[in-house]
């Protein structure tokens, strides 16, 4: 193969096959094949034996009240989510600033707020608010747990996305007698926006995640309103837990791909044309 | 401040810390060894372990954590799966972690330029002195930074064991909170027990890269 007309598959690992190659990778993918439908089946059987697939343990779907139940969970889940990234991105944008800031105070103060907050685990913030302020409002306890983990770790994020724009950029508009603000707003801060922004958004995804924490502090969110129904044995087939699980999975697995699907739709266009040396650059 | 000193404070204190270090320790292990095989799968000629990979991760990564360890400690038992807590909390942290393991050290892997396995070849060099010699050993080192947060996340998100039944740091807050402590005394022993996990951690890491640097 020739250096300048690569498989669009190179790989840095192997050689491009050739007839030998060719029949034994179909062999290890046929034995895969194999293994990966018999571990499917497995799952499949083993659910289906225990009867998780019976229509009477799915009944629960079927009531006006849960589906309700479930997409006000799904509704409170996005609220929470709505305003974390709301307050996070503030948040994260304002310690940013306090981090490049010129006086060594603020500097100081920030970078330590900064990193006390991103070593935090969520959790254990979320409840010790839940315990010490918001006994009453478990969504402003997972609300501003979420802000402060999460806008510490934006800090980080938009932070090194200024540290990482061509210092060329500062220096001439510095040199235009700009001033530092200036400089910051109108140079710096929308060259970092565009090229951390998969990044920014890709925390996002994690904030998402992470509200799902609100049901160990009985937040209604969706997870809790999911084991809520899964523990109220409504007829003699058990506790539905395995039917939530499959009902309120993929609903976060959306969530999660929409925003990821939007990060990536971001970063191709930051890729196309003009834009290009920017995101490069980080 | 002075609460963890009295009664018998301390001991549970302790053995929170240590089963903190337990479930992070054990769930590393599982993630690092099922993430080095997922990551050979997704790099692997072999298009049917390339898509249950790519399935896998997709699926782990895009799950709330919390999800995962309800979905381990309420579906299995049914299952007929009879574990502890403490395996329970390991699968679900392990299976969890394994996914960005995979993404990190596959993404490592790309980063290593087409050229150096095609001079290795050219050489003569078999599959295996490829991988051992050129590939793995320029992966490392651009993997160290990603893993290393990896990891240094790791034992943050073992605090959901806590919520699970496993008894560890979280439990232990929760515990004194019930004794009726003051909630910003537990909140500063706790905090200073995860630095002191998170500063362990970040300290070996960048033990292994300065080991590892090398002028390029």
């Amino acid at each position: 193969m020739s250096l300048f007309n690569r498989p669009a598959t190179a790989s840095v690992l192997y050689d491009t096959p050739g007839p030998k190659a060719r029949a034994r990778y179909r062999l290890f993918g046929v034995l895969s094949l194999i293994g990966v439908a018999g571990l499917l089946g497995y799952v499949f059987t083993a659910l289906a034996d225990n009867g998780q697939f019976d229509a009477d343990l799915w009944d629960a779907f079927q009531y006006n009240t849960v589906q309700q139940r479930i997409v006000d969970g799904l509704l409170a889940t996005l609220e929470a989510f709505g305003l974390a990234a709301l307050f996070s991105l503030t948040l994260g944008a304002l310690l940013a600033a306090g981090q490049l800031s010129d006086h060594k105070p603020v500097r100081w103060a920030c970078t330590a707020f900064t990193q006390f907050f991103r070593a935090m685990p969520l959790l254990i913030l979320i409840v010790g608010l839940y315990y010490a302020f918001f006994a009453q409002q478990p969504m402003w306890a997972l609300v501003l747990g979420l802000t402060l983990y999460n806008g510490a770790v934006q800090a980080e994020i938009i932070r090194s996305g200024v540290n990482a724009v061509p210092r060329g950029q500062g220096e001439a508009a510095y040199g235009l007698g700009m001033r530092k603000t200036q400089v910051m707003m109108s140079i710096l801060v929308p060259q970092a926006v565009r090229s951390m922004l998969p990044t920014m958004i890709g925390q996002l995804v994690v904030t998402l995640k992470d509200t799902s924490l609100g049901f160990v502090i009985t937040y209604h969110e969706l997870l809790f309103v999911g084991k809520a129904i899964a523990s109220q044995p409504i007829n003699a087939a058990g506790f539905p837990y395995i039917p939530v699980v499959l009902v309120i999975g993929p609903l976060y697995i959306a969530m999660c791909l929409l925003l990821t699907a939007l990060a990536r739709w971001i970063e191709a266009r930051g890729r196309r044309g003009a834009n290009r040396r920017t995101s490069a650059a980080a | 401040m002075g609460f963890l000193f009295e009664d018998d404070n301390f001991a549970l204190f302790r053995d929170g810390f240590l089963q903190t270090i337990e479930v992070s320790a054990l769930s590393a292990l599982l993630a690092l060894l099922l993430g080095t095989l997922l990551a050979a799968f997704r790099v692997s000629p072999v298009p049917v372990l390339r898509a249950f990979g790519t399935g896998w991760v997709t699926l782990f990564r895009n799950t709330p954590l919390t999800l995962l360890f309800f979905a381990v400690t309420f579906g299995l038992p049914p299952l007929g799966v009879h574990f502890s807590h403490l395996v329970f909390a390991v699968l679900a942290l392990g299976g969890y972690t394994a996914s960005f393991v995979c993404e990190v050290i596959r993404s490592g892997i790309n980063t290593v330029p087409l050229g150096q396995a095609e001079a290795a070849r050219s050489l003569g060099m078999t599959f295996g002195q490829t991988l051992t010699m050129v590939v793995l050993p320029q992966a490392a080192r651009t993997v160290l930074a990603p893993m290393s947060s990896v990891f240094i996340a790791l034992p943050r998100n073992s605090a959901i064991a806590g919520a699970f039944s496993v008894g560890e740091l979280y439990s232990a807050q929760q515990t004194f909170s019930e004794r009726g402590y003051s909630i910003f005394a537990i909140f500063f022993w706790v905090a200073c027990a995860y630095l002191l996990i998170s500063a362990t951690v970040a300290t070996f890491f960048r033990f292994l890269e300065s080991r590892l640097a090398v002028a390029r």
